[in-house]
This record gives C-alpha cells, sequence and structure tokens, in this order.
C-alpha cells in the first residue's frame, strides 16, 4: 500500500514531461515502476506527482544508427529477445536476461534501472564496459553523459534537475570482440552480489587487444576493472592470463560488505565470475 | 452378483477447494468489506527496548480521515494476550495488544489509528508523537541470561521464563560405560514463517453479537479468548477463519489484532478491519525456532548408543505467545532421542525473553529441533567410529517387533518399521554407487556429499489425559458434526481449520467410504463457529486427520449405523444381515431387493415407520479423544554438490520414503511432503531472520530474506511404506510436517559429509555459499581419496 497521497500525471510528449518535472520539485518520472513502486510503498519514496513517461513511443526501442540506441523505456525483456542487442552486444543481452525475474524484466526498463543506480544493477556494468553514452533531456536541453561519468554513489547518477534519462547509445564494438555477463545474484532480491560484464577484443593473431571489464554489485556503484583490463590486454587470452587478471578485478575498488557477502568473499567472487565473463568473451571474440 | 464397493480412501481424489482457489473466487479475511467499516493502522516502536516517556495523539487525531487514536493505556479493557497450554512454573509476564509502558521489540505497537481509510490511518499514524528512553538491548538468547543482561519483564527480575528439565535412565552411568562422547553445539537459527497471506482481522457488531473474521488456524480458541477477554457472551461471538493462506503455525494464536479490533468495533459500533503488510508481518508476526543446543553423546565404538545429554536455550523473544513454551520444552524434549534405543537422556530447556520478535510455533514446532539434532549427532558418531551413517542408525533402530515401544522419554510409539523405510531410501537413492558419483565429481573439482536422516516424530496431538499429565490446560480432542438432509445430501462440520491442507477433500472421501456415495455429494464446511460443533481444536502440529479425520470417520460410522438399522426395519432382515455399499442398501445375498442410501434418510425424516424407540432426523456430533499420540517417521536422502570456488551447494538428488501410516488422498500426502521439504531446504541452506545489536531486523523484507524459490528446489523421489497405526480406526499418522522434519538434517548431514574429505565437522545453518567457502578455506586442501 502507499499510503502517501500523490498526483499522477501522465505525459505525452517528452516536452511535456520535462516541463512537469521542472513545475514540481519533488515530483518523480514512472517508467516500469520495479524500482520506485517499492519504494514508495515503503514510505522511502514520498513524491508529490508521478509523472508516467510510458506512453511516449520515441523513448522506447533499439535503434541502428551508427551505433546502437536504447530507448530508457525499452524493458530488460526486449533487450534480451533484441537480435541486434544479442549478436553485437551480447553482454548486455546477458544482463537484461539476468535482472530481476519475468516480471521484473517485462516491465523493468533500461533507463529506470540506469537512472534509479541501485548498486546492484545489471545493465550498468554493461554501460560501463561498453563505454556507453547516456542522453538526458532537461530544462536547459540535452546533454550526453559518458557511462564513466554517470554513477556517482549509490542511487546517485549526474543526472541534474529536471533532467530525464531518455536513451543510451553504445558504440557499435569493432570486429574480432565478445563479451559476456557473469553474475553472482542476490539469492532473495535478484541485485547482483557481484556482476562482471566482460568486452573483449582479440588482434588478427589472436592476441588480447583490448580488454574492458564492468562490475557491478560488489561497491557501492559499479566501476571499471582498469587493473585487470591492463593485465589482459597483450596477452595470449590463455586461461592462466584469464585467471590471472581476474584476480585483479577488485584492485582498488573498496568492496561492500553486507548481509548477503563480506567483502573478502565478493572479492573471491569477483575473481570468479570475472574469470568466466572473460573467458566466454574471448571464446566470443575468437567466433 | 454384488456391486463392487468403490472406495475413495487411498485414491487420489483432485482437490475440492482447487477450483475455488485457483480461480480466485475463494473468500479470504481481507476480501471482507462491509458497509460503514473502517481500516486501522498500528503504530509500532522502531526500537527493540525501550520506556514510552510520553505519547501524543492530538496530531494524528486532527488528521484527514481519523476516527480516533488509541495507546495502550487507552485499550487495556482488550485484557492480556492467552498462553493456550501451561508450562508448570513458567513466568509470564502481563502481554496487553498495545505497550503502556515501555516496548520490548522493534514492532511491539504503541497505538492503534482508526480511519476510514487504511492509508489515512497509516498516514495518520505518521503523526503519533511517541517519546522513548531507549534501554541496553539483549536478541541472544544466552547473553539474556547472562548476570547484567538488561532485564525484559522487570516483575518477573529475571529473563529466565522456565527452566524444563527431563531425566530418564542412569545418564552418568551411561558416560561413565562410554567408550568416546561426541560433543556438538548446534544452533537452530531463528525463521521468518512468510505465509502467502499476511495476517487481517475484520470485526463487525450486530446488536448485542459479534462477528470476527480472521487468518486463523484456531477460530475456536480465537472465540473462546474475544469471549472471555472482552466479556462478551460466547454465544454472542461468532468467529470465522474464511480461506486462510498457509499459517505453518504462524497463524496458531490470540494476536494482539485479534483483541484490539473486535475491541474498536464494540466501542465504536462501526465494522472494523486491519490487514498487515508484508513488513509488519516480519515484526509482528511470530518468528520460529531460535534454539541453541549443547549436545554430548555417549556411546560405544561399535556404534552403540548409550546416553545423551542436551542443553537447550530456547529464545522466546520479548513476550511470550500462545503454544510457544510447549514448541520449546515438550515437543523438542520429549521426541528428542528419535528412532533410537537410548538407554539414558537428560536434556533442559532454559526458555528466555530477550528484545526480539516472539518466537511460536513454525512447522514442527520442536521436532525439527528434535530431528536435527539427533540426526546431526549419529551422523557426528559415524564420523568419529568411521562408520557408515546408515549402519550406525540400523545399529540402534527400534525394531519392528519391539512396538509399541517405551522409549527413554516415557513417550509409547504407536507402530515402526525403521529399517525398512531406510532400506527402501537407501535402494532408491542408489546409495551403494555413491563413492563412484563421488570420484567423479571430485575428479571435476568439485565436493559431492551424501547425508541420510532418519526421523520419527510426533503427531495427533493429543490425548488429553497426556495433555493434562504434561500441565498443558486444555484437551487434545476434535469435533466433527454431520448431517444428512432429508434429500440425502450430506453436511460436515469440522473443528478442524484447514489453511491449505484440503481438508474438505480427505473428510469427503472418509465419509464417502462409509456412505458409499461420492466425495462431490458431500459438502465439508470448517472454520466457523457458529455452525460447527461447540469446540475445535483446530489445525496444527500435524493433527487434524489422526485426531480430527478420526472424529469425521467416528461421526459416519454412528450415522451408518442408524441408516442399517433403519434398512433392516424396512428390509425386515436383522440388522447383521444388511449390507452397506454402493449407496444401497439390501439383505446379505438379495442385491436386486435394496433401498437406496436417499430413500431411507428420507424415511427418517418422514418419520412414519420408525422403529421403536428411533429418533426421526439424521445427525451426529462426535468429540474423539485420542488414545495416544501417533509416530510418522521415515528415511531422506540428500545428494549434493558444492563449488569449493564459491561455496554454492547444489542438490542434485533427493529421495525421501516417509511412513504416515494409511494415507486417504496420496497427492496430498506428496503435496505435504514437496512443501515441507522445500521449507527444510529453506532452513538448511539459506533462511535467517537477522537482528543487530540494537534489536533491529536486518532481514526485514523479501528483499533480504530468502525463501526458497522453484528455481532453487531440486526434483524429488518420493516414496512411502505403510505401517498403520494401531491406535485409531483408520491406522493414520499425520504428514503436514515430516518434510520439514525429516529433510533439514539429511540436506546438512550431506553437505557436511561432502566436506568431511577436508577435516569439516559440522557447520550452523544455513549453509550460504559464504558460510561454505569460509569453511572450505579454512580447511586442509581436498585429501586424494585412497
Amino acid at each position: 500500500m502507499i499510503a502517501t497521497p500523490f498526483d499522477y500525471r501522465s505525459a505525452t510528449s517528452l516536452e511535456e514531461a520535462v516541463r512537469l518535472l521542472g513545475g514540481s520539485p519533488d515530483a518523480k518520472i514512472l517508467a516500469g515502476g520495479h524500482s520506485l513502486l517499492p519504494l514508495m510503498k515503503l514510505g522511502l519514496a514520498q513524491p508529490s506527482l508521478l509523472i508516467d513517461i510510458g506512453r511516449i513511443a520515441a523513448l522506447r526501442g533499439v535503434h541502428q544508427d551508427g551505433g546502437i540506441t536504447i530507448g530508457a523505456l525499452t524493458t530488460h525483456q526486449a533487450i534480451a529477445d533484441d537480435a541486434t542487442c544479442r549478436d553485437r552486444l551480447t553482454a548486455l543481452s546477458e544482463a537484461a536476461a539476468a535482472v530481476g525475474d519475468v516480471q521484473v524484466r517485462g516491465r523493468g526498463t533500461i533507463g529506470g534501472s540506469l537512472a534509479h543506480a541501485d548498486p546492484g544493477g545489471d545493465e550498468q556494468a554493461c554501460a560501463l564496459a561498453f563505454d556507453a553514452t547516456l542522453r538526458a533531456v532537461g530544462p536547459k536541453g540535452d546533454r550526453a553523459i559518458a557511462a564513466g561519468d554517470f554513477f556517482t554513489g549509490a542511487l546517485e547518477t549526474a543526472l541534474g534537475r529536471g533532467e530525464i534519462l531518455v536513451s543510451v547509445r553504445f558504440p557499435v564494438p569493432p570486429a574480432r570482440t565478445g563479451s559476456a555477463y557473469a553474475k553472482h545474484a542476490h539469492p532473495a532480491s535478484g541485485f547482483a552480489i557481484v556482476g562482471v560484464a566482460a568486452v573483449v577484443t582479440v588482434a588478427k593473431d589472436g592476441t588480447i587487444e583490448r580488454a574492458a571489464i564492468g562490475v557491478t554489485g560488489a561497491a557501492d556503484r559499479p566501476f571499471r576493472a582498469t587493473a585487470a583490463e591492463r593485465a589482459l590486454a597483450g596477452t595470449k587470452g590463455d586461461a592462466a592470463a584469464i585467471a590471472a587478471a581476474a584476480a585483479k578485478a577488485g584492485e582498488g575498488a573498496q568492496l561492500s560488505s553486507d548481509l548477503a557477502a563480506s567483502a573478502e568473499f565478493r572479492a573471491q567472487l569477483l575473481t570468479v565470475y570475472a574469470r568466466q565473463a572473460l573467458q566466454r568473451a574471448v571464446g566470443a571474440a575468437r567466433g | 452378483m454384488t456391486v463392487a464397493a468403490v472406495t475413495y480412501v487411498g485414491t487420489r481424489v483432485p482437490r475440492k477447494e482447487d477450483q475455488r482457489l485457483i480461480t480466485g473466487t475463494g473468500t479470504y479475511t481481507d476480501d471482507v468489506a462491509l458497509p460503514g467499516m473502517v481500516h486501522t493502522y498500528f503504530v509500532r516502536s522502531p526500537h527493540a527496548h525501550a520506556r514510552i516517556t510520553r505519547i501524543d495523539t492530538a496530531a494524528a487525531k486532527r488528521a484527514p480521515g481519523v476516527v480516533t487514536v488509541l495507546t495502550g493505556a487507552e485499550t487495556t479493557g482488550t485484557g492480556t494476550l492467552p498462553l493456550f497450554v501451561n508450562v508448570p512454573g513458567i513466568k509470564q509476564s502481563k502481554h496487553f495488544p498495545i505497550a503502556s509502558d515501555k516496548v520490548r521489540y522493534t514492532g511491539d505497537a504503541v497505538a492503534v489509528v482508526v480511519a476510514e481509510s487504511r492509508a489515512a490511518a497509516r498516514a495518520a499514524a505518521a503523526l503519533v508523537d511517541v517519546e522513548y528512553e531507549l534501554l541496553p538491548v539483549v536478541v541472544d538468547g544466552e547473553k539474556a541470561l547472562a548476570p547484567g543482561a538488561p532485564i525484559i519483564h522487570e516483575e518477573l527480575g529475571t529473563n529466565l521464563a522456565c527452566t524444563y528439565p527431563f531425566k530418564g535412565g542412569d545418564v552418568d552411568k551411561a558416560f561413565a560405560d562410554a567408550e568416546l562422547v561426541v560433543k556438538q553445539r548446534l544452533v537452530q537459527q531463528r525463521l521468518i514463517p512468510n505465509a502467502i497471506e499476511p495476517r487481517s482481522v475484520v470485526a463487525k457488531l450486530d446488536g448485542d453479537s459479534v462477528t470476527i473474521w480472521s487468518t486463523t488456524q484456531v477460530p475456536h480458541f480465537v472465540q473462546l479468548f474475544i469471549a472471555i477477554n472482552l466479556g462478551i457472551p460466547q454465544n454472542h461471538v461468532r468467529v470465522i477463519a474464511p480461506e486462510v493462506g498457509g499459517g505453518f503455525g504462524s497463524k496458531l494464536n490470540v494476536y494482539a489484532e485479534e483483541l484490539v479490533v473486535p475491541f474498536l468495533a464494540k466501542m465504536l459500533g462501526r465494522p472494523v478491519k486491519w490487514t498487515e503488510d508484508r513488513r509488519e508481518g516480519y515484526l509482528a508476526t511470530t518468528h520460529g525456532r531460535d534454539m541453541v543446543h549443547d549436545v554430548e553423546l555417549a556411546a560405544k565404538r561399535d556404534g552403540t548408543i548409550l546416553g545423551l545429554r542436551v542443553r537447550t536455550v530456547a529464545n522466546m523473544g520479548g513476550y511470550l505467545q500462545a503454544f510457544a513454551p510447549v514448541s520449546a520444552t515438550i515437543l523438542h524434549v520429549f521426541i528428542t532421542p528419535g528412532a533410537y534405543r537410548l538407554p539414558a537422556y537428560d536434556c533442559e530447556v532454559k526458555v528466555v525473553y530477550t528484545n526480539t520478535t516472539p518466537i511460536d510455533a513454525y512447522r514442527g514446532a520442536g521436532r525439527p529441533e528434535a530431528a536435527y539434532l539427533i540426526e546431526r549427532m549419529m551422523d557426528r558418531l559415524a564420523d568419529e567410529i568411521r562408520m557408515d551413517p546408515a549402519e550406525v542408525r540400523r545399529k540402534n533402530f527400534v525394531k519392528r517387533d519391539e512396538f509399541p515401544y517405551t522409549a527413554v522419554s516415557t513417550l509409547v510409539y504407536d507402530s515402526g518399521d525403521y529399517a525398512k523405510a531406510l532400506d527402501r531410501a537407501l535402494e532408491l537413492s542408489e546409495y551403494k554407487g555413491f563413492a563412484k558419483r563421488r570420484d567423479e565429481t571430485e575428479r571435476r573439482g568439485r565436493y559431492r556429499g551424501i547425508g541420510l536422516s532418519s526421523y520419527v516424530e510426533i503427531c495427533g496431538l493429543a490425548p488429553s489425559k497426556a495433555n493434562a499429565a504434561l500441565g498443558i490446560g486444555w484437551g487434545g480432542y476434535e469435533s466433527a458434526r454431520i448431517r444428512v438432509n432429508p434429500l440425502g445430501t450430506v453436511q460436515v462440520w469440522t473443528g478442524t481449520s484447514p489453511h491449505g491442507q484440503g481438508h474438505e477433500t480427505s473428510w469427503s472421501q472418509i465419509v464417502a467410504d462409509q456412505f458409499g456415495i461420492r466425495p462431490d455429494d458431500i459438502e465439508v464446511l470448517h472454520g466457523d463457529t457458529l455452525e460447527s460443533p461447540g469446540m475445535g481444536v483446530g489445525t496444527f502440529g500435524s493433527r487434524s486427520l489422526a485426531v480430527g479425520g478420526i472424529a469425521v470417520h467416528k461421526a459416519a460410522q454412528r450415522i451408518r449405523e442408524k441408516v442399517i438399522l433403519l434398512a433392516a426395519h424396512l428390509l425386515e432382515a436383522s440388522p447383521e444381515d444388511v449390507v452397506f455399499e454402493g449407496g444401497k442398501l439390501f439383505v446379505k445375498g438379495v442385491p436386486e431387493k435394496s433401498k437406496a442410501f436417499g430413500e431411507v434418510v428420507f424415511q427418517l425424516y418422514l418419520a412414519a415407520n420408525l422403529p421403536d424407540g428411533m429418533e426421526p432426523g439424521l445427525e451426529a456430533i462426535v468429540y474423539h479423544d485420542p488414545e495416544n499420540f501417533t509416530y510418522p517417521f521415515g528415511t531422506h536422502v540428500c545428494e549434493v554438490e558444492i563449488d569449493p570456488e564459491t561455496g554454492i551447494v547444489e542438490i542434485v538428488r533427493y529421495t525421501a520414503v516417509d511412513d504416515c501410516g494409511v494415507q486417504i488422498n496420496p497427492m496430498i500426502v506428496e503435496g505435504q511432503l514437496h512443501g515441507g521439504i522445500v521449507q527444510a531446504i529453506g532452513q538448511a541452506l539459506y533462511e535467517a531472520a537477522v537482528y543487530d545489536e540494537n534489536g533491529q531486523l536486518l532481514t526485514g523484507s523479501m528483499m533480504d530474506y530468502h525463501v526458497p524459490r522453484a528455481a532453487d528446489v531440486p526434483s524429488m523421489t518420493l516414496d512411502h511404506t505403510v505401517t498403520p497405526s494401531p491406535v485409531n480406526p483408520l491406522g493414520v499418522k499425520g504428514i503436514g510436517e515430516a518434510g520439514t522434519i525429516g529433510a533439514t538434517p539429511a540436506v546438512v548431514n550431506a553437505v557436511v559429509d561432502a566436506l568431511s574429505a577436508i577435516g569439516v565437522k559440522h557447520l550452523d545453518m544455513p549453509l550460504t555459499p559464504e558460510r561454505v567457502w569460509r569453511a572450505i578455506r579454512a580447511a586442509k586442501p581436498m585429501e586424494v581419496r585412497k
């Protein structure tokens, strides 16, 4: 039950949504509702106005436009089912398929998940690993935010007051690139205790040209495992090199400790799942 | 020629209640909506232990839609919450529904808001201003007994509610004679029941009478205490338990809200409703288990057990709820020796108050704790003497020709063939082939273990004389009423109160066989004190079939006898020569001259041609008091694989052979086992209610507390043996809790067996990935098996 009364407006255009948001200091944007409504039921969020952007069709779908642009309203399930995502952004496709449960995937959206910035959100690891760019629209117009600059803390992002996340643009990965997502889910909530998105490009001779590793769930915000990336680049990408790189996946990060997993155990899980994601990504890159 | 008699007992009759339940047309308490109904929201303490120094409800009273706001001091007219059963010498604190002096756990109610809508009540609750003086907190049972611990109930002067001792046989001699003593500390973690339907209460005044709808397993007890506590004549109190969506013991109480809601209805003259939200359910609905046992098992090196010594601390939380002291003491203490010939036994339980949510019965209630204790110890012994755990069990089993068997606990086990169930389980689980499977798994770098549990439990609660001897202040009978209407249709009222168990189907099967009609011709009614017999004890402790089902059976027999007497009169034969089968009555050998059941029934209401002395009408009321408890048993075998890198435990095989005596409906038996085993897996691997040292529940929602999901659960191979109980005419025992009792130790034994290769002797539940990973990391590397 949501105890506090609130107003509800269904916006028919992005402009209307931005205007409504600008006119009400504690309004909240409602997309799939699968992060916001639970918070409202617990009384942890008490917006006076909900602006439903669910009917703005332009915010929905996967489009190829030189890159791959995914509208903020695209559901996790739609991403998991999309052939382009599956072929070119395999880690994202796997992450979307690993979100919550069927109901959450069917209603929850990529934009809602990224903007909510739960520390265990799956797709965040992919946004980082693929160097995605997030587009926000606000009263002052449009701006692009690099994924690396977007997540500023637990449930905190670079979105400014009155700004709405409208799409996520993924560059098309170069040839001989493979990716994979591996996750240890919280058994109750389904969020990632540790989630690793690995994107690997191999040279023609099979050596690792570049590795990008996005990590979610392990800390208060998602991060790139740069030490592990550097360790893998230039190697032959064999099992030993992957294991050695994976062991560095938590380097420099302040790992979380909670009931679900201590920091020590998270470090172990990070090593295991980074290795799994890298192994599959390297395999896919080599085709 | 004879008509082949169709019998329904023992067959898979589809559940009659499922049509309405799975099409969403059942009526639950929260579905009850009445004109002029007001809604309530309880203001609950955010602190685990604090003195209430001031409460100001003025602002809340002024909030939109609010009817009234009442504090503890303004609701003392509800009286205090009852204990249903007494444990001798127990120190019980006064437990008012709403605290007025101090709060004793996070979630203790301090005020109730009544408003025109639930949302208005909840919003206004935030405006109730309570000033607390914080007190030191203790959440752990053992720490609550330590000198200097904060005292939860000052008037008792101690946190020790009682010490419950039991001694049988010469324990000192057993330990003196022992060739080895295995010592182990075992933790039974606290669990949250998580019935799918939240609790709810509605009350409505009708002149001098009050009708209460409640999510309860015990409507008659709720009626009894509302009458006593609120001073309403009992014949003016009607309690209805409509569809109830699961309970597992968590609806086996007279809760604070069940007294406050009718109190408010009486005061306001308007219908009143309360429905908990899930967060509230986690805080203010009883939890289960929470015991610590220090155990010593004396044995010989050949595996013979000689003596058992147990010291238990049972955490009861902030108050004693209805059944809690009995679950913690009697139901644990007396059945702990299990399936074994144990010569000497000494057990002592300390029942303790702490600043946590009150504990009460949770599926098994004392018996899972008992079975876990003895079954873990049998494995510990087997490990110490390097003997096959199956053989240690077999060596100590009570033998089939020793029943009825008087155990060291003084209980008289009714019947059993423990070795037969063990043998069948070993065969089905391919126990002999395990070593090969383990070697194959270990070659893949994973651990594999197999675990057994040969449990015995106690059902059929309870012979009233046994209750009296144990100091339990209420009988353990059950009631049934059968009415055959003039047109031959049958109505059955039962004092049991099903909330998922399928009594409508099983009771119909029992009656159908007596009358030779179809189960669909019989209507089973329950959970309404208006029309049922005067007292029903209710549904808990796997008692319904072995007590309530027998009451139904006996009532049906009484009806049958009267019908036969009249048929004999009408057929001009002697009653011994009348055959009653297939819905027809005829003289032996002359089936062509028969009277239909309905015809004879009609004559009983015409009353024109009855034998001398026969009363018109056809109705029977029976109160069945069982002559003894029943003792279901079985062997469960669990096989697990463990990933050493992540500590993840995967159940790869699960086999259960259970014996609940005669089965009325094997499909319902299997359903009970499936659900029970899943709940056991939940305790073994996933679930734990965790408090921080300030008494805040850290696992306060379904986002934190891991209830098993379909994907967590293995396929199960189920089979059964049938050893009828001699203590009732149907030979039934009970199956509602057997899965939960039998499975938990099997799962833990399997995990410990897997890790025994690296020297692990014991791990406490839940066996989460991190706990298992830590044990692996702390151990020596896997030894190469010879």
